[in-house]
């Protein structure tokens, strides 16, 4: 999973009824001490995650095993809110 | 999934059976700003509920079931389908409120 | 499937509920020194060098509990050989 902070969402209309009632969340990925990385990927939000909050990203099929997500085209969910990284060195 | 803009239509008359009667749309991968990044990807469109277009913001899978499952059965040989139509992005301004792009 | 080091943990108490219970680590990847979050299913610690498992295969490791997992501490190295 990808440490990753929340900056932005995705207002879509038209789109695949499986996706209907989904919050669509736009995720930048960060390093352990929270620095901003490359890229960004949208993410369906499973926990209520809100803007700059640091989440966890499950990326590719795995993302279709979090609940809400099943059967459904979801190949980036949004699994958990960050409370804190500890680092043993 | 990733953003993107659809910059071109494709048209194949000889193609997969399971592509039939799908728009194939040649789409600009763009960051939450809207800038072009990377190369122009395929995918096919998601079908009548979606019905992307040329200039439309989309939303793309790129994850194997989920495209294939959006363009028809399951183990439809697709790796990218378009699964919304973007009305709008709203980003997180870096100090307060939110700004919409 | 590749080698890294364990350096730390992630806490998340809001979490999709299939992750209820399981532990978080922060991983080291060998190759490349990139930090990974990969959920643990050996009792994997801090300091301890281990195996990944990476993909939608990784969430196999939580059989028959669906766990939405894209990388999987499914080995702690005794040793190897070279090392």
């Amino acid at each position: 999973m990808q440490l990753a902070r929340v900056i932005g969402t995705v207002v879509a209309t038209r789109k695949d009824a499986r996706l209907e009632g989904k919050k669509l969340l736009i995720c930048r990925p960060v390093d352990v001490d929270g620095g901003d990385e490359a890229g960004y990927v949208v993410a369906v939000d499973t926990v209520s995650a809100g803007y700059r909050e640091t989440v966890l990203v499950v990326q590719g099929s795995s993302a279709r095993m979090s609940s809400g997500c099943e059967d459904r085209p979801v190949d980036a969910a949004i699994v958990g809110i960050v409370d804190a990284v500890s680092r043993d060195s | 999934m990733i953003l993107g803009r659809v910059v071109g239509t494709v048209v194949a008359t000889r193609k997969h059976a399971s592509h039939e009667g799908r728009k194939v749309l040649t789409v600009q991968p763009i960051g939450p700003d809207g800038a072009a990044s990377g190369d122009p990807v395929l995918a096919l469109d998601g079908g009548p509920g979606v019905d992307a277009g040329m200039g439309d913001r989309v939303l793309v899978v790129q994850e194997g079931w989920s495209a294939a499952t959006t363009v028809g059965p399951e183990g439809t040989p697709v790796d990218a389908a378009i699964v919304g139509v973007i009305d709008a992005i709203e980003l997180a301004a870096l100090e307060e409120g939110a700004a919409t792009a | 499937m590749y080698l890294g080091d364990v350096i730390g943990r992630v806490v998340a108490t809001a979490k999709n509920e299939t992750l209820e219970g399981r532990t978080l680590l922060l991983v080291r990847r060998r190759a490349d020194g990139r930090a990974v979050v990969a959920i643990d299913a050996v009792g994997a610690g801090a300091g301890e060098r281990v195996y990944v498992c990476r993909g939608r295969e990784s969430s196999f490791a939580f059989l028959p509990d669906p766990a939405p997992s894209d990388a999987t501490v499914v080995g702690i190295v005794d040793r190897m050989d070279p090392s």
